[in-house]
């Protein structure tokens, strides 16, 4: 807890094996002297070599919530269970996930079987949920506008929680509901977040006793290098092309209409994804979006 | 580089279980009880069992002159959704019979979609003009999403109008076309012929599409179930499977839709849309009482069993 009582948690999840993302991360949230901060599961999948992401956050001691990928690799699954619809985006996770599967070392696999499938934290007097997908199950897709505030409440009071954060989708989003309860999804860093820029996000969350504030920070990291990875490494070129254009070409099937068009909304002062980003940092809890 | 150094927050405390399953029951007839988790989905007859097509396969054997479930109004719709939010609903769909004779669905529409996502399931005929500029606005000023699901039962107008009608598959592609055209992305919703391969056929379904002037299909398979029309149209065969026989330890609590929806009609409360004029399928006035146990004794059951299928989007 800092000097002005304010106590803060950096949030990150998705790292789909983008080693390049996840050193960006952890640096960040050192520069901002963060002190505390999780992993929200998902370390692989996607991108290349699942050793070096693992074998990084492994080293940096950020504890880690098990994501579906995490679960399956785990227990040598036969898939990933990311409970795609599309038969394409089926094939091509399946690419994926036979290509980690075949890399990931015993050691890594126990590692990943013993991960938590969700942590309860107090912070700032306010209890507060981590998991990867939902609080009630591990790969479900919580989208920002397909959860109405009804559900999101009854999430909070079915799981007991006043604050819930998680990932899963890709797609960072908050809400803030009425009684001062929020919840959070902190995106990917592995992956852009389908707005035509190369960047990724992660969260900070400020925890005062009066309010609770929500801080989407982009990751800045050598995506080329990363997608030159991935292309030599033969992965499938969807994803290569998903890094350098920062726009999903694969595993839209779920993805509901709100959040595909953004990408394609041109409005004065940008598309609404890179408004949405342009929250002003601190914003406090309860105000309007820009 | 400075090497980070977080460390386990101040408040942790030991991780706990999710939720546990309800206790799978069984009862004295020997079908499996599938126990009612949450209402994430509410869906909303909102037409009724009034349709301006007469399909020859329609589960709920909707047409011009079939009111045996009336239209739904506006203020009726608006207190199941006030019920449903109570609830803690995730989204509503929007049925039929076919919604968009509904001559208030314009204001139906924008009252729900203010509290929660809305799909619309639709047959893609009653769309001007007028109707996908709307849409395409609500859609791009909305909060929450608002989704289309438009029914296709072929690759083809053969295929298609053979169920439909003649000249149903030209005015439903017109209307995905101008849907698409609009910058919508509507879910095709195409009915599975029997033992054909999943992907095969979705497959065929984009491509068709895509050559019919729609960008970015989404394409949706159901299974053809035997009810309403359907069941009629197959006659008086063998008996259909039931899930009477299942063993218990087989029994999946989570595989069934029912386990987080209901259905509403002008009629009261049903276990799912499916079952709207079965025997059984109405459990309650209320949604509130319509939370509990629903006994899967038809055939219908045994469908959406074997399939795994949802009626939902995803």
């Amino acid at each position: 807890m800092s000097a002005n009582g304010v106590e803060r948690v950096a949030l990150f999840g998705g790292v789909y094996s983008n080693h390049l993302a996840l050193r960006a991360t952890l640096d960040d949230i050192a520069r901002r002297g963060v002190r505390d901060a999780w992993c929200l599961g998902d370390v692989n999948g996607f991108g290349p070599a699942p050793e070096r992401s693992l074998e990084l956050l492994r080293a940096s001691g950020v504890p880690t919530v098990q994501g579906n990928y995490d679960h399956s690799l785990g227990h040598s699954l036969d898939d990933c269970a990311c409970g795609y619809t599309d038969p394409e985006d089926e094939r091509l996770a399946q690419l994926s996930y036979d290509y980690t599967v075949a890399r990931v070392s015993e050691a890594s696999r126990a590692w990943l079987r013993a991960l938590p499938a969700e942590a309860r934290l107090t912070l700032g007097g306010r209890r507060v949920l981590l998991c990867h997908g939902s609080p009630r199950k591990q790969n479900e897709f919580l989208w920002d506008s397909a959860c109405s505030d009804a559900f999101l409440d009854w999430l909070c009071d079915a799981y007991g929680a006043d604050v819930i954060v998680c990932s899963h989708t890709g797609l960072h989003w908050h809400r803030a509901l009425a009684g001062g309860r929020h919840v959070v999804n902190c995106g990917a860093i592995g992956r852009p977040a389908h707005d035509g820029r190369p960047n990724t996000w992660y969260a900070v969350l400020s925890f005062a006793p009066e309010r609770v504030l929500v801080e989407f920070i982009p990751v800045h990291h050598d995506h080329e290098a990363m997608a030159l990875e991935m292309d030599t490494e033969g992965l499938p070129r969807a994803f290569s092309e998903t890094l350098r254009g920062g726009v999903w070409t694969s595993c839209l099937g779920n993805v509901p209409i709100r959040e595909r068009l953004r990408v394609h909304e041109p409005v004065a002062g940008g598309t609404a994804m890179e408004r949405l980003h342009r929250v002003p940092q601190g914003r406090v809890e309860g105000s309007p979006p820009p | 580089m400075p090497e980070p150094e977080p460390r386990i927050g101040p408040g942790l405390t030991p991780s706990a279980t999710a939720a546990e399953d309800p206790s799978r029951e069984r009862t004295h007839q020997g079908f499996p009880a599938q126990p009612f988790h949450h209402l994430d989905v509410l869906w909303v007859q909102v037409a009724g069992t009034l349709c301006n097509l007469s399909c020859t396969h329609c589960f709920v054997s909707s047409g011009p002159h079939e009111d045996r479930h009336a239209m739904m109004t506006r203020s009726e719709v608006r207190a199941r959704v006030a019920e449903a939010l109570a609830l803690g609903v995730k989204e509503i769909y929007l049925t039929g019979g076919e919604p968009f004779l509904n001559p208030e669905i314009e204001a139906i529409v924008e009252d729900t979609l203010a509290l929660a996502p809305v799909t619309v399931l639709t047959n893609g005929t009653l769309l001007p003009e007028r109707r996908v500029a709307w849409l395409a606005a609500l859609t791009r000023s909305a909060r929450y999403s608002l989704e289309l699901r438009v029914s296709l039962d072929g690759t083809d107008a053969a295929a298609h109008d053979a169920f439909r009608g003649p000249g149903a598959w030209l005015r439903t592609l017109a209307a995905l076309r101008a849907l698409s055209g609009a910058g919508l992305l509507p879910i095709v919703t195409l009915t599975q012929p029997e033992g054909s391969d999943a992907a095969e056929v979705t497959a065929r379904c984009v491509e068709v599409l895509r050559r019919e002037g729609v960008s970015a299909p989404r394409v949706k398979l159901l299974p053809m179930f035997r009810l309403g029309r359907e069941a009629t149209r197959h006659g008086n065969g063998a008996p259909p499977a039931t899930l009477a026989g299942l063993p218990a330890a087989a029994f999946d609590a989570h595989r069934l839709q029912c386990g987080g929806c209901r259905a509403v009609t002008s009629r009261g409360v049903f276990v799912c849309p499916l079952l709207v004029d079965e025997r059984g399928g109405h459990m309650a006035d209320t949604l509130a009482a319509a939370a509990r146990p629903y006994t899967l004794a038809h055939s219908a059951c045994a469908t959406c069993w074997a399939t795994g299928m949802t009626c939902a989007n995803g």
